[in-house]
């Protein structure tokens, strides 16, 4: 069974068609991307996942169960994380504070707990702090725990995101652009880390990205939309030669013409 | 001394604060002397200064809502009204012990926090703040216009309480039982701010988004500092209403309600030290300019504005306040 099925996916921002009854699955234990042209809806279809738009209609099922119209809180309690395309750190805080709110959602301690300092309580920071460590060790930021989110080059921001993803200790992790405004050698550190992610971790990855190379590189499946619409499916190799994208990407012959 | 050298000492004690240890020491100093002020001070200085402990209580309660979790809350003097008033009546009316009216005080300020907290958190801040000002306003006036509340004259005779034998009815019994509370609220306070839900507060402020894509229930989280900001208000208001023996619905108006909000941005929302510094100065300011008269508050309407903008200017515009 699939990690992740969209059915019929339909949403509309006042009449305007976003998404067009779009499918597709995502299997347990892969990489997998959405690709597609400038507002073709990609980081739309992101945001109906993770609860942010809510759908007009269509079916989503995670691990079996149905999400649809559910919160974002929810969700990644579920075990969907995502990061963001526009970098989304809590950045006056420090980075050891921003990976420790993923945990937040796998923890419990309430006001008493926190104010009498309970032994369950110190239990749970001390799984707090040890868990984020792992994960900034993991992204190979560890001893920049300390340092000002908001004060780190733009490549050591998004791992930060990436750590603070990993700490939800998510199922299923959405990238959203994870390449963008990466040079060369960063993304080629990025590949390595995508790879890691699901070899080592065993989490399934959702991404979404512009970088054709890197979307190569690294998926095992495929599915391009334009308009909203998914206009073709498979491995990259098939992607590739397949006409219809390549008219959505570089526009048809006809067009050509007028031009 | 040259000036190198005395910027040092400065970093040094700067340096030397760091640690929590010694922090620790400067706390239990400051304390002690707290404690040992009666001795000495006159029964003037005595009631500014619990008046000064109270406002810090007050203040701290907000500061949870307004610095931690970043809500503006305009009608704060209710949830201090409705602790006022439980004790007040329960006391007065049906002749229950002191003690036993602070856990009803509790529970009634956080049944209304929860009551104007659970329709209203869904919305963006600046509503929020305009829908707490109403609520302010309409406990004032049900204050005013119920039989059990006393109407416009408010409840009178609300009797001292007993302590062990001792009845709390001198200014020095205040004194301790507002520097107590203070105290122990600084402890609550701190103790919240460095917790997970401390944390969640400081997600949320920073990127509601960003918050909920980490797991965080944005509003369950909101109405958390809400209903514990309401507790603060209510314990506070159940000692105000035996301290002063008499309450009137004229105590908890809009302007009561901008003034323990004033303390809280004085000194700097999110930090403790800064809103029992704001709550000194709210208090302490018109009563050492009490010789300028009536012009005292234009000065410190001044002062206030000029300390807020300097404020602004230093953060920068746009930025947000750290915690």
């Amino acid at each position: 069974m699939a990690l992740l099925e969209v059915e019929d996916l339909v949403l509309r921002f006042s009449g305007l068609e976003v998404i067009r009854e779009l499918g597709f699955t995502v299997e347990q234990g892969t990489i997998a991307s959405l690709i597609g042209p400038n507002g073709a809806g990609k980081t739309s279809v992101f945001n109906c996942l993770t609860g942010f738009y809510r759908p007009d209609a269509g079916r989503i099922y995670f691990n079996g169960h149905s999400i649809i119209r559910k919160k974002p809180h929810t969700i990644t309690q579920a075990g969907m994380a995502r990061t963001f395309q526009n970098l989304r750190l809590f950045k006056s805080m420090t980075v050891m504070e921003n990976v420790m709110s993923g945990m937040h959602c796998r923890t419990s301690a309430g006001a008493l707990g926190a104010v009498f300092q309970t032994p369950a309580q110190r239990r749970e920071e001390e799984l707090i702090r040890r868990v984020s460590e792992e994960c900034l060790a993991f992204v190979g930021l560890l001893e920049k725990k300390t340092r000002h989110a908001g004060n780190l080059p733009y490549g050591d921001q998004r791992r930060v995101e990436w750590a603070r993803a990993l700490a939800t200790k998510p199922k299923l992790l959405l990238l959203d652009e994870p390449a963008a405004g990466l040079n060369h050698d960063e993304k080629l550190e990025l590949i390595e880390l995508i790879l890691h992610i699901r070899n080592e971790l065993g989490i399934t990855i959702l991404l979404i990205e512009h970088d054709m190379g890197l979307v190569m590189k690294v998926s095992e499946k495929i599915t391009v939309i334009d308009y909203g619409k998914k206009i073709a499916e498979g491995t990259a190799v098939e992607v590739q030669n397949n006409p219809k994208v390549i008219e959505a990407y570089l526009g048809s012959e006809d067009e050509e013409e007028f031009l | 001394m040259t000036p190198s050298s005395d910027t040092s000492v400065i970093t040094d004690g700067m340096n030397w604060l760091q640690h929590q240890h010694n922090r620790m020491i400067v706390l239990m100093v400051m304390a002690a002397v707290a404690m040992e002020i009666p001795l000495v001070a006159n029964n003037y200085i005595l009631e500014v200064l619990t008046n000064a402990w109270f406002y810090t209580i007050l203040c701290l309660g907000l500061n949870i809502v307004v610095g931690y979790a970043g809500l503006l809350d305009l009608g704060y003097a209710a949830f201090f009204a409705v602790g006022a008033y439980t004790t007040g009546i329960l006391t007065s009316q049906f002749g229950i012990n002191f003690w036993l009216t602070i856990p009803a005080a509790v529970f009634c300020s956080m049944v209304a926090g929860i009551i104007i907290g659970g329709p209203t958190l869904r919305l963006r801040s600046d509503y929020l703040a305009i829908v707490t000002l109403g609520f302010g306003e309409i406990v004032r006036i049900i204050a005013r216009n119920l039989e059990i509340t006393g109407g416009a004259s408010g409840l009178i005779g609300i009797e001292r309480p007993t302590f062990f034998g001792i009845e709390l009815s001198q200014g020095i019994h205040f004194y301790y039982v507002f520097l107590l509370l203070a105290i122990a609220a600084c402890f609550v306070s701190y103790r919240l701010q460095h917790s997970r839900l401390g944390r969640a507060w400081q997600y949320v402020r920073e990127d509601e988004d960003a918050a909920e894509a980490m797991g965080i229930n944005r509003v369950g989280v909101k109405l958390y500092a809400y209903v514990i900001g309401a507790m603060f208000g209510g314990v506070a208001g159940s000692f105000f209403a035996v301290k002063m023996t008499a309450i009137s619905p004229e105590t908890f108006t809009f302007a009561q309600s901008v003034l323990i909000l004033l303390g809280v941005v004085l000194g700097g929302m999110g930090k403790i030290p800064g809103v029992i510094v704001g709550a000194f100065a709210l208090v302490l300011f018109p009563e050492v300019f009490r010789g300028f008269g009536s012009m005292r508050m234009l000065i410190f309407a001044l002062s206030c504005s000029s300390s807020c903008s300097t404020d602004l200017r230093a953060s920068g515009p746009g930025t947000k306040h750290e915690g």
